[in-house]
């Protein structure tokens, strides 16, 4: 029943629980994957049912967003190609909006946002939130300090507050709906990343490169990152969803991209007016949020299993 | 224990010092000049100038921030650009809806993932596992601003039992109050349930393959007192630390869900002073909410350091 | 006691079941304890597996018995599946466990419950991890007591306090206070101990009692238990892969390999004459004082439940297998009044 707590006593979050410390040496925790290796761990995937859910659902989401153009019955824009407010029909599968928008249109070009926006946020978290893990676990000291105290007060911000906050400091816009959303990632990449450093970094290899004179930043780069790097990546397929679920958020508060871009999170805002007539307008979106969602999680759980051994079901 | 506690205490006062930190320096970020923001319609050179030396804005930054932090620590959180009331005031209306809230969807979670997390462990692999667990998985991934027009469709507009919107104090008007609270509750009890479940099970799970759980069945232990006293003591203990971890998730569900409900709480006033560039109240919100958080968080690490005998004692 | 019990040289499993065998003095009782042919199996993908298979065994008043074989004989799985502590699905039990007049495989569980940790008491390997962290261990201990006796819970405190102090717990009064992870091992494995004889328990099963402990402990924990079967006529079960710790304990010894009892002996025979090869090779690997050869070791190491060889299971180790052992399996043959073994070579 010990308590988990990190190298200085702090509690862990949760999700750090759920990664292994990293101590097996380069060649096994690396390595190219061999076709072998790949197959097995496909068969050792596959097991997961729900996993392989998440897998179809990730796939068909990226087909939606990718092939928008061509699966889109309508222009998303169009307005008036159907009566307002008409439920679900031959002519729109989904209905239409109060602007007489075909929906289904609009929820297949919605793909388009919660993907950028949640991959592309989690990617600039990550690559921050690793550098200043890999800053703050190899050089330790003041260094890791500073860096650690900074990404504690990160971390007490909920993340669509601090979202909120840095919307107020940088505006709105895509852009920065992707910096807003990225910066409550930050922490959780830098901790994870620190904690596997610190125990890569005891690793004699790594004591061998410095003792042949390799540089400390070629070090870093070349020897460490590549053997903390397998849990990061689990750990960012696993904050997409988290990312989609914030940016939906913040568009239904009506801090996301202006109308009339089809974005979930606002479709599902303006069909709030509607609901007693019209409830598809905000059901049917939220449906396909949800779905991607459910899926999202199962596919990083399924990851996670695969790739982390010691994981207990 | 007791180096624990002060360990601990200074941590927390350490992570208040970085917040307050990082809010002061995502306030000054801001475009825009503040003081003439602050004026507003009442905007004389003098009052102007007379302000900027008060706030300190024609010194360094880092007497700024003292400024800055004195008035917070003093109670002082500034006037709101847009009707000139005291943010505190704002802020502490804006406080009580959202405790209740949260208190309630609290509550609500528990009520349903102690059972459900029971369950699902008891009978592992069974169809009640894995319905447990789905649902769990399920209201866990639902947006809550969508979960809660859902759950207003069916309570409210299908149902009629509930109303959609609206809030009273519980301490004013027990039962009205309870109505309005019930689908919010829902809403964000659910989605806290979802987590609470799986760890209930997965904590339970392990407690039951522990030494000691068979010890006690050879002593002549029965199988419910086997559950219910020596392994549930057991398992809930860190359920604790996870309740307190995810209480930020928590009040970032309560700001959507306010908004869905139009619950008048601090989420709600945050967004809409947002929209509205009203910075001070949205600096006096997040300050409350985030200093809320941390100090939840410490909470929750004494109870546990209390429930834990390891750490209790000796 | 029942009549049946005492072997009339037919009937299956015969050969096991000698009350006359290991007692020349003739001062231990009557069997407390006869297990008939308990086999523990596992449902698996690949069919079940049986972890232990058609095991005999009986213990008497006072006597201490021993059950010895390497990781994953199947000792401890015995041990428990006397008191049906295996979680049955994925486990099966099946056999018959006769103990004071009943089959305890044949009673329900509340019945079962009622006399583990009353008439049977059983303690095991890791001590420190059999207590509950959260609960007091005078508390532990009155619960052991309280679920089984009728005195009201006031007057059993005091009994907590008088039996710590019987195993040995200096400050009994103040350390009933305190919570598991404050014992160390030892003390740890003395309350455990205290704990299973409170209710004056008819038989003992200890599971590898001194395993985790060390050498110094270990004798103290070892001389408690003797005590307990000399003083008070406790029948003990001892589990253990420790031949050293057997025969200073022992009457008599029981040697399981992959699930099967191979030989049973009164301490003093196995000793100086071991019958079956597999026991020949335990014996020959314990150091001794006196020479300087290599240490000797038996060869292969002990198949897993799904790969059992044919016939003998022992026969791909063992030394002088012949081309029977990899098609029949060995019955056991009574080689003495108080010897037994299973293997081909010791007669038809």
């Amino acid at each position: 029943m010990a308590r988990p707590l990190d190298a200085d006593g702090r509690p862990l979050d949760p999700e750090v629980l759920a990664l292994p410390a990293v101590t097996s040496p380069p060649a096994a925790a690396v390595g190219p994957a061999s076709g072998a290796g790949i197959t097995r761990w496909w068969r050792r995937f596959a097991r997961n049912k729900g996993a392989v859910f998440g897998l179809a659902v990730f796939v068909a989401v990226v087909a939606m967003a990718v092939f928008a153009g061509a699966l889109a019955p309508y222009d998303p824009l169009a307005q008036g190609v159907g009566a307002p407010l008409q439920t679900p029909s031959l002519a729109h599968w989904a209905g239409t909006d109060s602007f007489g928008r075909d929906m289904l249109s609009r929820i297949i070009y919605g793909a388009r946002i919660a993907l950028v926006v949640g991959i592309l946020a989690v990617l600039l978290a990550l690559v921050v939130g690793v550098t200043l893990g890999l800053v703050a676990g190899y050089y330790g000291g003041v260094v890791d300090a500073v860096i650690m105290r900074v990404m504690d007060g990160l971390f007490a911000f909920p993340i669509i507050i601090l979202a909120i906050a840095m919307m107020a400091v940088v505006g709105f816009g895509v852009k920065n709906l992707i910096i807003a959303v990225a910066v409550g990632f930050i922490a959780p990449f830098a901790r994870v990343t620190r904690g596997d450093v610190l125990a890569v970094k005891e690793e004699p290899y790594i004591e061998a490169a410095r003792l042949v004179g390799v540089g400390s930043l070629a070090i870093i780069f070349r020897h460490v990152l590549p053997n903390v790097l397998a849990p990061i990546i689990v750990q960012g397929a696993l904050r997409v969803s988290g990312a989609i679920i914030t940016e939906a958020g913040l568009s239904f508060l009506g801090l996301g991209p202006p109308p009339p871009t089809p974005v979930w999170g606002s479709m599902i805002a303006e069909g709030r007016n509607f609901i007693v007539m019209a409830s598809h307008v905000s059901t049917l979106p939220g449906v396909a949020l949800m779905v991607t969602i459910v899926g999202l999680n199962l596919l990083g759980d399924g990851l996670r299993d695969t790739l982390d051994p010691r994981m207990r079901q | 224990m007791l180096r624990f506690i002060l360990s601990r205490v200074g941590q927390t006062i350490a992570v208040l010092f970085t917040v307050s930190v990082i809010i002061f320096a995502l306030m000054r970020m801001i475009p825009g000049d503040p003081v003439l923001m602050m004026l507003g319609d009442d905007f004389t050179q003098d009052a102007y100038q007379r302000l900027r030396a008060q706030l300190g804005f024609d010194r360094s930054i880092v007497t700024q921030y003292l400024i800055w932090i004195g008035n917070i620590l003093a109670g002082d959180f500034g006037d709101s650009y847009l009707n000139h009331e005291r943010v505190s005031r704002l802020v502490f209306d804006a406080f009580l809806p959202t405790l209740s809230l949260v208190v309630a969807s609290v509550i609500v979670g528990i009520l349903i993932a102690v059972p459900s997390g029971l369950i699902a462990a008891m009978r592992k692999d069974s169809a009640w596992d894995y319905g447990s667990m789905g649902f769990a998985i399920v209201v866990y991934s639902m947006p809550s601003f969508w979960k809660g027009i859902i759950l207003i469709w069916i309570g409210s507009v299908y149902l009629g039992w509930f109303p959609a919107m609206g809030y009273v104090h519980p301490w004013t008007d027990f039962w009205p109050a309870m109505w309005r609270l019930a689908l919010p509750a829902l809403t964000l009890g659910t989605f806290f349930s979802g987590l609470v479940a799986r760890i209930i099970r997965s904590s339970l799970l392990e407690v039951l393959d522990q030494d000691y759980i068979k010890a006690a069945r050879a002593k002549g232990v029965r199988q419910a007192a086997l559950v219910y006293k020596h392994a549930l003591s057991n398992a809930l203990i860190p359920v604790v630390t996870v309740i307190g971890l995810q209480f930020g998730a928590l009040l970032g569900g309560a700001v959507l869900t306010e908004t869905v409900f139009s619950i008048p709480g601090m989420g709600r006033l945050t967004v809409s002073a947002i929209l509205n560039r009203d910075y001070t109240v949205v600096q006096g919100t997040i300050l409350v909410g985030v200093f809320a958080v941390v100090g939840v968080n410490l909470l929750v690490d004494l109870t546990y350091s209390f429930l834990n005998p390891k750490i209790r004692v000796t | 006691m029942r009549a049946d019990i005492e072997p009339v040289g037919g009937g299956a499993g015969a050969p096991w079941r000698s009350p006359a065998g290991g007692d020349p003095s003739g001062d231990l009782g009557e069997p407390v304890l006869d297990v008939r042919d308990l086999t523990v199996q596992f449902s698996s993908e690949d069919g079940p597996l049986r972890a232990v298979d058609g095991v005999n065994l009986t213990v008497r008043r006072g006597e201490i018995v021993g059950l010895v074989g390497e990781s994953g004989a199947g000792k401890s799985l015995t041990a428990e599946a006397i008191l049906r502590l295996i979680r049955c699905p994925p486990g099966r039990i099946t056999g018959e466990v006769w103990f004071h007049g009943q089959n305890l495989q044949a009673l329900p569980e509340s019945a079962l419950a009622r006399i583990r940790g009353k008439d049977i008491a059983m303690i095991f390997q890791n001590p420190g991890a059999s207590l509950n962290p959260v609960f007091r261990v005078g508390d532990q201990v009155l619960e052991a007591m309280a679920l089984h006796l009728p005195e009201p819970r006031r007057a059993l405190r005091e009994r907590v306090v008088d039996i710590l102090g019987r195993v040995g717990i200096p400050s009994a009064r103040m350390r009933a206070e305190d919570y598991p992870h404050q014992f160390s091992g030892g003390m740890a494995q003395r309350v455990m101990i205290g704990m299973g004889i409170s209710c004056v328990p008819s038989l003992l099963i200890a599971d590898e009692p001194s395993t985790a402990l060390d050498v110094t402990i270990q004798a103290q924990v070892l001389a408690l238990i003797r005590r307990l079967a000399r003083e008070l006529g406790v029948a003990v079960l001892l589990v253990s892969h420790d031949l050293g710790i057997i025969s200073q304990m022992c009457h008599r010894v029981l040697v399981m390999y992959a699930g099967k009892i191979v030989e049973e002996a009164s301490v003093a025979t196995v000793f100086a004459a071991p019958a079956h090869p597999y026991t020949r090779g335990l014996i020959d690997c314990l150091p001794r004082l006196e020479g300087t050869g290599p240490l000797a070791a038996i060869a292969g190491t002990m198949p897993g439940l799904r790969a059992v060889p044919p016939g003998c299971r022992f026969h791909p180790r063992c030394p002088v297998a012949e081309p029977r052992c990899a098609e029949e399996e060995p019955e056991p043959r009574r080689l003495g009044p108080d010897q037994a073994a299973a293997c081909h070579l010791l007669g038809p």
